[in-house]
């Protein structure tokens, strides 16, 4: 979407000379530059990163070192244990509770948060909305070490409590503090998709019969879709990446399980916790990266993909620009 | 140790207003990289240094790794307070670790599911319970890792079945075992009395080194640790100093 510039000629006041016109000029070009310039520095750093993780994973394509190879990285067994007289580097299991660990987030904040943009959008009185949106949107200033530490110590016993569960740090308890992380991007974007159909849409709707609910739900919710799907995909990028919660609140164990009240290994916890202390340049190192290369793609794609779909979303709404 | 580390050279710089220490954390394995890079005087290990990390010393700076002791560390077996076992010997520590014994009532406990805690793989306290627990073999994959020695006592002591090593200056709230070295033997407690005569089966020495022997500066502030005050730190930080109290 390309945006018009806002003040196409500068209008000519009586006191207004041609040199203050050139100086004006001057200095809007030199602020688009700069900004330009900042732009383009951010791209240019992510990229890099990118480039240094990938350059560090690729050797693994050509190179076994301590067993580790990109062969070894899918063969069976299906076994994570890196630091071993027999090294196997399997990542099956880290995906398996990466997936475990986010989807259970996602199942136990998406209809939280979206119940809470809907009820914000349609139904709260404008005083109330002007608490409720700061307030949810303030959960995102919450350090995730702060959200880990509560699930490692009150988290686990409340659940151990309620299930009996053999495994105190297990993917439910993962999954139930990463859901709190991820709340408030869901919900602060789909907020925004739902507030922004137009009134119309709703008067049309209540004009003909239909309750305030069924507008909401039958209206309101099918014309913002795209930008909830798009929330969706971004709250799903944000908990899969997210590391200290889970680090300390899965119990890290790589087992082959899909029950959420075992434990798991996530990708970026294994990353954050062995990555101290591996041989720099070693197998493990490699293997490493390899998996940080990983969930840099995927976060990237769905990032990607979250932002067509707001996109899309504004081009239903308001026509192609 | 790090916490050792920053006690000694938080006490050595009062001491001596005109030196400063900069303590980082990270690891054994980090400390060694860092001596190995020359980015650091002293390195500071929970494990003695591989054949190849002296090596690579070697090559890249010319300079032999000169080991000191400087503290005694024992590894202590934690259980719930609640759990009935007495003791355990060395074989029934590693079978359950090992995830071969899975219930308390197959090592003299009441009937109940054994689950296991300990430290992540980049923990030295993990190697060492490996090389030295587990005669090298690897832990179960129901193994839950967690990020400290104070969550896995934590966990230990709000899970009833629960079970996990560290250092013995971090016991609280939960039951250290006494341990048997071999079947038929009597078993120790970690206590100083036990580490320092030997006799507890699971302690280790805690290291500092140098690249090449310390000199001026280091050689002051290493004589200061080994010396009397330095030691009394060690105990104070829940370690053993290295000729008792």
């Amino acid at each position: 979407m390309r945006s018009s510039p806002i003040v196409t000629e500068l209008p000519r006041t009586s006191n207004m000379t041609d040199r203050h016109l050139k100086r004006r000029r001057f200095l809007d070009r030199t602020a688009e530059t700069l900004i330009l310039a900042s732009a383009s520095i951010a791209m240019s750093i992510i990229l890099l990163i990118f480039v240094y993780v990938g350059r560090e994973a690729l050797p693994l394509l050509w190179e076994n070192t301590d067993g580790a190879s990109i062969v070894s990285t899918a063969v069976p067994p299906l076994e994570w244990q890196p630091v071993s007289e027999r090294p196997r580097y399997n990542v099956f299991p880290l995906l398996l509770g990466t997936l475990k660990v986010t989807l259970l987030a996602m199942l136990i904040g998406t209809p939280l948060a979206l119940a809470a943009a809907m009820y914000t959008s349609e139904f709260a009185p404008p005083r109330l909305r002007e608490w409720i949106k700061p307030a949810i949107e303030l959960l995102a200033g919450i350090p995730s070490v702060v959200m880990g530490f509560f699930a490692l110590i009150v988290l686990a016993s409340w659940i151990q409590a309620q299930f009996g569960n053999e495994f105190r740090y297990n993917a439910l308890n993962a999954g139930i503090a990463l859901a709190l992380a991820i709340i408030p991007i869901i919900y602060t974007v789909s907020e925004d998709a739902l507030t922004a159909v137009p009134q119309h849409y709703r008067e049309a709707s209540l004009a003909l019969g239909a309750s305030r609910i069924q507008t909401a739900i039958r209206v309101v919710l099918p014309a913002a879709m795209p930008g909830v799907g798009a929330a969706m995909i971004l709250g799903f990028g944000r908990a899969i990446g997210e590391t200290m919660i889970v680090l300390m609140a899965s119990g890290n164990a790589p087992a082959l399980s899909l029950s959420p009240l075992s434990s798991a290994r996530t990708m970026s916890a294994t990353i954050a916790a062995e990555l101290g202390e591996v041989v720099f340049g070693g197998g493990h190192y490699r293997v490493l990266f390899f998996i940080g290369t990983l969930l840099f793609v995927v976060t990237s794609i769905l990032n990607w993909i979250g932002d067509r779909y707001n996109r899309r979303m504004r081009m239903r709404l308001f026509g192609a620009e | 140790m790090v916490q050792l580390g920053q006690s000694w050279a938080e006490l050595y710089m009062k001491e001596h207003p005109d030196i400063t220490i900069q303590v980082t954390a990270g690891g054994s394995g980090t400390g060694i990289a860092a001596l190995i890079e020359g980015t650091t005087q002293i390195c500071q290990a929970s494990r003695a240094m591989k054949d190849t990390e002296k090596e690579s010393l070697k090559t890249k700076r010319n300079l032999d790794a000169v080991e000191t002791p400087v503290a005694l560390d024992a590894l202590a077996v934690y259980v719930n307070k609640e759990n009935a076992v007495k003791s355990l010997t060395m074989e029934q520590v590693a079978k359950i670790f090992l995830g071969e014994v899975t219930d308390w009532k197959d090592v003299g406990g009441t009937p109940g599911n054994i689950v296991l805690y300990g430290r992540e793989n980049s923990s030295g306290t993990y190697v060492y319970f490996k090389e030295h627990v587990l005669a090298n073999k690897d832990f179960p994959t129901k193994y839950q890792a967690l990020p400290g020695t104070g969550a896995v006592v934590n966990a230990v002591a709000k899970d009833k079945g629960g079970v996990g090593y560290g250092g013995i200056g971090y016991a609280t709230d939960i039951k250290t075992i006494p341990i048997t070295k071999d079947a038929g033997g009597m078993p120790i407690e970690p206590t100083m009395a036990n580490v320092l005569s030997g006799a507890y089966p699971i302690s280790r020495q805690l290291f500092w080194y140098t690249a090449g022997p310390a000199e001026s500066a280091v050689k002051a502030f290493q004589d200061w640790v080994l010396s009397p005050e330095g030691q009394k730190v060690v105990s104070e930080k829940g370690f053993y100093p290295l000729k008792g109290e």
